[in-house]
């Protein structure tokens, strides 16, 4: 008896559930205006970005030209393809120590694969990942960018 | 009894045809023109419904999944399968070394072949209505499950693994449920008395076999639309074409028109399925007529029968397509545990219980 009553609570419970999966396709399917899926080209100008795409690396500049990075090769080291390069200059500070400090922050957008380890290491937070995805060149030197501004100086207080 | 449309009937059409090939030419040419122009007509109307029901399957799992679907070929995307085609017509058919060359070029005619001839007992209208076989529900039956046959030969003579796999899949798949599609087929045959597709949707001229047979018609309509999905290798019981553990099951090694052949033969499979059952079930080209609304009849009676088929058949294939982008696809053990534990057993329950009910005479509408 029992045996038989399980049977039909199987089959009871089988249909409810394929009931729900089935209830949220149809909601989908007559909801055509909740479509995710973006018309590029087309919605150039209206474009909506996400705060999560990873378009390409930047180093963020204060008004007063100052970055955040200490030059510590962190994000060069955890590159896995060898993207970033970070070349850096020792000088003496006034009070006679020496110290290292950014000279080119070497990024190689064409080896770059997007991975975002370089970001997740950073310890002084000096690069972020930018919304710009449309890269495309004719020359693929044009994809080596240095990414901290001329004459910029470490922010005060950074390091 | 309401009036029917003499304006909707093609009775005195198509028997005008006959008398004047007749007239024109022996019998014996009258009868094989007549063969050429029906099927001259069903292979247009083949590719056609073919070619839009892929379109339809691509852009209902687009609008199921939140995605826009194809609409780069003309507006909407309507001629995105008519591109399709052309393309796989003119790609390279390639001829594996190893394969049995006669099987496998064969069975993709067989798989093709077959959902053809079962097209031919479907009536469109009343009068448009190929052969009117008084064994008509038996005959689908049996030659759509030849289909088989194609695909174990596909599976069999490709000479690869996953070719195999996939048509033993489906070869177990088909034998079982062909059972249960029998099985609900046959308890609505009780109720109409007849095998006979003219006299079935004769008899739902008062009220549609599904309302008509209380509890056990709409038993046996699900139990249909279950095994006949399966019937149709389609998800969720696609395992005998899985994409992720066959590369692609039985047509692995097909390609160009080949492969072709049997993307829309599985389309068409699904439109002859989906037909039976709308044929069988919802009243084929009846309109929906409630007995004791005389007023509401007419009324239905003004759309014609071709549009109550088209658009029965159309809400069937929505269904499928709803499941199939719905649900997971089934294990094989699951697969074969629904079959021979729940539908067989219910369905021939069910048939014990139609017979009684018309035994006892306690259909609606009688």
């Amino acid at each position: 008896m029992r045996e038989i009553f399980n049977y039909f609570k199987t089959i009871f419970f089988a249909l409810k559930s394929l009931w729900t999966g089935m209830k949220v396709t149809s909601a989908y399917f007559f909801k055509p205006w909740k479509i995710v899926t973006q018309q590029y080209p087309e919605n150039r100008k209206k474009l909506k970005m996400y705060e999560r795409t990873k378009g390409e690396l930047v180093m963020p500049h204060n008004e007063k030209n100052e970055h955040q990075c200490t030059a510590c090769g962190i994000c060069q080291i955890n590159c896995p393809n060898g993207t970033i390069e970070v070349k850096s200059v020792t000088i003496e500070t006034p009070d006679g120590k020496k110290k290292k400090v950014l000279d080119k922050y070497i990024y190689n957008l064409g080896m770059c694969t997007f991975c975002g380890l370089c970001v997740k290491v950073c310890p002084s937070d000096a690069i972020v990942f930018s919304n710009k995805f449309e890269h495309a060149v004719f020359n693929k030197e044009k994809l080596v960018k240095t990414l901290n501004k001329e004459g910029s100086t470490l922010k005060k207080g950074a390091e | 009894m309401s009036f029917t449309f003499d304006f909707y009937d093609f009775t005195s059409f198509t028997q005008w045809v006959d008398v004047t090939l007749r007239g024109a030419c022996s019998p014996f040419w009258a009868v094989l023109w007549e063969m050429v122009i029906v099927g001259v007509l069903f292979l247009a109307f083949y590719a056609v419904v073919g070619l839009y029901l892929v379109y339809a399957e691509r852009k209902i799992c687009a609008f199921i999944q939140n995605r826009v679907g194809p609409n780069r070929v003309g507006p909407y995307g309507f001629f995105q399968t008519i591109a399709d085609l052309i393309k796989l017509l003119m790609k390279e058919i390639i001829s594996i070394r190893e394969a049995d060359k006669l099987l496998f070029n064969l069975a993709p005619f067989i798989v093709i072949i077959t959902s053809f001839l079962a097209l031919a007992a479907i009536p469109f209208a009343k009068g448009l209505h190929p052969i009117d076989l008084n064994i008509g529900v038996f005959y689908v039956m049996a030659i759509s499950s030849m289909g088989v046959v194609g695909i174990l030969l596909a599976g069999w003579s490709s000479n690869s693994k996953y070719s195999l796999l996939g048509a033993m899949r489906s070869g177990a798949q088909i034998i079982s449920y062909e059972l249960s599609v029998g099985m609900s087929l046959i308890a609505i045959c009780v109720l109409a008395g007849s095998m006979q597709l003219s006299t079935i949707v004769e008899g739902q001229r008062d009220l549609w076999f599904i309302f008509k047979g209380h509890i056990p018609a709409i038993t046996a309509f699900i139990v249909y639309m279950i095994a006949a999905t399966a019937e149709t290798n389609r998800g969720p019981f696609d395992l005998a074409e899985a994409e992720s553990e066959l590369a692609a099951g039985f047509h692995t090694e097909y390609s160009g028109i080949k492969f072709a052949f049997f993307f829309l033969a599985e389309y068409m499979n699904m439109f002859i399925v989906a037909s039976l059952a709308a044929t069988i079930f919802w009243g084929g080209w009846m309109p929906l007529h409630i007995p004791g609304l005389e007023s509401f009849n007419h009324v239905m009676d003004f759309i014609p029968p071709v549009l109550w088929y088209v658009g029965k058949t159309v809400v069937i294939i929505l269904i499928m397509m709803w499941f199939k982008w719905t649900f997971p696809r089934l294990r094989i053990d699951q697969l074969l545990n629904l079959e021979w534990k729940f539908l067989l057993p219910i369905s021939l329950v069910n048939i014990l219980i139609m017979a009684f009910i018309v035994l006892m005479g306690w259909q609606i509408g009688l």
